[in-house]
């Protein structure tokens, strides 16, 4: 490593500690200052791993899959440098690595694991050259940021093109736009997705995005569909189908609050898991972390382990109590991923009390016209389980109104602008036992986290 | 008393249906609801032939460029007469982003592919290079007297109208129909096209038999207020 790399390394490191005494994140300014040091830092650095660098992408789940994978790894021995905090465009990623670098600009950690935004795989990947790289599934998410759903399909698949000489794209079989990415020419794509019967919705929610065949626009024929539009189709008029995936779960028992027992087969074997996480999109995120695995010729006890060990990340979905009462906090950012936390709450059979939390910033989306698109009349249906709504944040008078139309009583909404406020007001509105659901967009859970671990219920975030 | 009935058509809304265009679908219907009326959607699917004259009201919404294109052909082959002719005797029309685009000539999308429509109105759509994406408030006469509409627009086509034809608003702030020329969408008799994603239904009295009164809209305006006071002016 030249002189310039190791200083921008000593600058890196120098600003994570400053900020963190300055009680910050700093999970993006040290690497974007690095960077200007040494424009190549990001190449340098992602160069060592002696396994090489995973990326994880993709609309949903991006986050938990990365900590799952990371997970796996750990249990198989090797060292993971990891961008955990989630900041997952070019400075984050430049950040994460001069933090796992020591002061020589040395890596010792077997394997890079980067969470990577969408819209930053093509340079990001022309950097760190991935071995592999994992994509998870297509939704539409921040459509302000990204343009069309087709925009964002279409700079994933620059990025891959930049993949390390034999690199492997592991794809969901089971997302038609994942898949297709399989088409194109360069990495080998290994194939994950489910095969089993009768899990799953049944039926396309509004927040699918697919279904229409991604080659000729047919509507597609699903013998199987299990969460949105990801399930098992097929084209009537061109014949386009679901690969077969070479990893993949064929049972699934006990689905419940708590978590998910299912069986994982890939070529090795098959091995019996159970998820510490609910959900059927954290089967998903189990399955594509599984195939990351796969792909990195991991064994099936060390991805059994890993997946095993893994619980919520802070925020993400999360448990936790403050004085005597419980707090519930899941991360809601597209109509997809808010449509599996309603059902993950209906599912529980307390009275409801909750906390939505609507920013508009860039990181939450400026366009807030998605909340339509969620199925909040699943929500009505069980409108006297319902004690009350507050909701917060930029939008909360923009939330209320979807509420309303979609036929929750307005005696039960209420608005109150500032998160903070609002999730004390929740707490004073419960009694002593029961639980209270958080329910935020990105930067309102950031806002909401502070909060609590001001209260000293959590560690920073920089720590999860 | 029977309700009386309000039938709303929904055109292409396995194609045209993007960044919550199913919201005016939820709102127009619960409106009626309130209102005393017993609304129906139908949806008019891509193939299917359609007497626009039966509706009281209908919804075209926005589609990717790839789903405009898939769209076009049956549009100009099937749909397009039947609705110009509809659109003439005032059927109220709600079209937004996409759907507005196809009322008119043609699309030109970035990668210069004509999509050709049948220029139900004398507008055409050429894409620009950066998209005009973010939240956008314009004022309007289309209520009886001047007030504000707010929404959030998404789209890199820059729509420009023909001679006469009147915009819904001006822009007070955010891009509009073009980003140079200030107007944003069109009004037509009872047709209205835009680009925003408008979050408040566009009540209508048919014919005057059924009179419908006011609603409480207290959230609703806290909703719009909050808009206008970060963006407006």
């Amino acid at each position: 490593m030249n002189l310039r790399s190791r200083m921008a390394v000593w600058m890196g490191k120098g600003l994570v500690t400053a900020t963190r005494m300055a009680g910050r994140g700093g999970t993006t300014l040290p690497g974007a200052v690095a960077r200007k040091v040494a424009p190549d830092l990001l190449r340098t650095l992602a160069a060592q791993p002696r396994e090489g660098v995973v990326a994880v992408t993709g609309t949903n789940g991006k986050t938990t899959t990365a900590k799952m994978l990371s997970s796996i790894c750990e249990a198989a021995g090797w060292g993971v440098a990891h961008n955990r905090a989630g900041a997952n465009l070019i400075a984050g990623l430049t950040t994460a690595l001069i933090q796992a670098a020591d002061w020589k600009g040395r890596i010792d950690q077997s394997v890079g694991l980067l969470e990577i935004d969408e819209a930053t795989m093509p340079r990001a990947c022309q950097e760190v050259r991935p071995k592999v790289a994992v994509v998870t599934n297509f939704f539409r998410d921040q459509l302000d940021r990204f343009g069309e759903l087709e925009h964002t399909v279409d700079l994933v698949a620059r990025g891959l093109a930049h993949l390390a000489p034999g690199g492997r794209a592991v794809l969901n079989a089971d997302d038609p736009n994942c898949a297709r990415l399989g088409t194109r020419p360069g990495a080998e794509p290994l194939y994950y997705g489910l095969e089993v019967e009768g899990a799953g919705s049944g039926s396309a929610s509004q927040a699918a995005d697919a279904r229409h065949c991604v080659q000729c626009g047919h509507p597609y024929e699903y013998a199987a569909l299990y969460y949105a539009h990801l399930g098992q189709y097929r084209c009537p008029n061109c014949g386009h189908r679901r690969p077969k995936p070479q990893v993949y779960i064929d049972r699934l028992w006990d689905v419940d609050a708590l978590g998910s027992s299912f069986r994982l087969v890939s070529l090795e074997g098959a091995c019996e898991v159970r998820l510490q996480i609910p959900g059927l999109y954290n089967v998903y995120n189990a399955l594509a972390a599984a195939a990351g695995a796969v792909a990195l010729g991991l064994p099936l006890p060390a991805i059994r382990q890993g997946l095993e060990a893994t619980t919520s990340q802070f925020g993400r979905m999360e448990r936790i109590t403050i004085d005597d009462r419980q707090v519930f906090m899941a991360l809601v950012k597209n109509p997809a991923g808010f449509d599996s936390v309603i059902q993950t709450v209906m599912q529980a059979e307390s009275r409801k009390n909750l906390v939505i939390a609507i920013n508009d910033r860039y990181a939450d989306g400026t366009d807030v016209s998605w909340l339509w698109d969620v199925d909040f009349e699943a929500l009505a249906g069980h409108q006297d389980e319902i004690n009350f709504i507050i909701c917060t944040g930029r939008r909360a008078e923009d939330m209320a109104v979807r509420l309303k139309y979609a036929g929750i009583d307005v005696a039960k909404l209420s608005i109150e602008k500032d998160p903070g406020a609002a999730v004390k007001q929740g707490l004073r509105y419960i009694q002593s036992g029961d639980l209270l659901y958080i329910l935020p967009t990105y930067t309102a859970m950031l806002q909401i986290r502070d909060l609590i671990a001001r209260k000293g219920h959590t560690k920073k975030y920089w720590e999860v | 008393m029977e309700r009386p009935r309000i039938h709303i058509g929904w055109l292409y809304p396995e194609y045209m249906n993007l960044y919550g265009d199913r919201g005016n679908i939820i709102v127009l219907t619960q409106r009626s609801r309130w209102h005393g009326l017993d609304p129906e959607v139908t949806q008019v699917r891509m193939g299917e032939s359609a007497d626009f004259a039966r509706f009281d009201l209908l919804v075209i919404g926005g589609g990717q460029d790839r789903e405009q294109a898939l769209v076009a052909e049956d549009f100009v082959r099937v749909k397009a007469r039947p609705l110009a002719e509809a659109i003439e005797d005032g059927l109220a029309v709600l079209a937004v982003c996409g759907g507005y685009q196809m009322l008119g000539k043609y699309f030109k999308t970035h990668t210069g592919e004509l999509i050709r429509f049948s220029g139900i109105l004398d507008l055409w759509t050429e894409a620009g290079r950066e998209r005009m994406i973010g939240n956008c408030v314009i004022e309007s006469d289309l209520f009886e007297g001047t007030r504000t509409i707010v929404g959030f627009e998404n789209h890199s086509g820059r729509t420009y109208l023909g001679k006469g034809l009147r915009p819904l608003g001006r822009v007070l702030k955010g891009y509009g129909n073009n980003g140079a020329d200030r107007t944003e969408g069109v009004v037509y008799k009872s047709t209205v096209g835009t680009y925003l994603l408008i979050q408040r239904a566009l009540d209508r009295r048919y014919g005057g038999q059924v009179k419908i009164g006011a609603l409480n809209d207290d959230l609703e305006m806290r909703a719009h207020e909050a808009i206008i006071a970060r963006f407006g002016k």
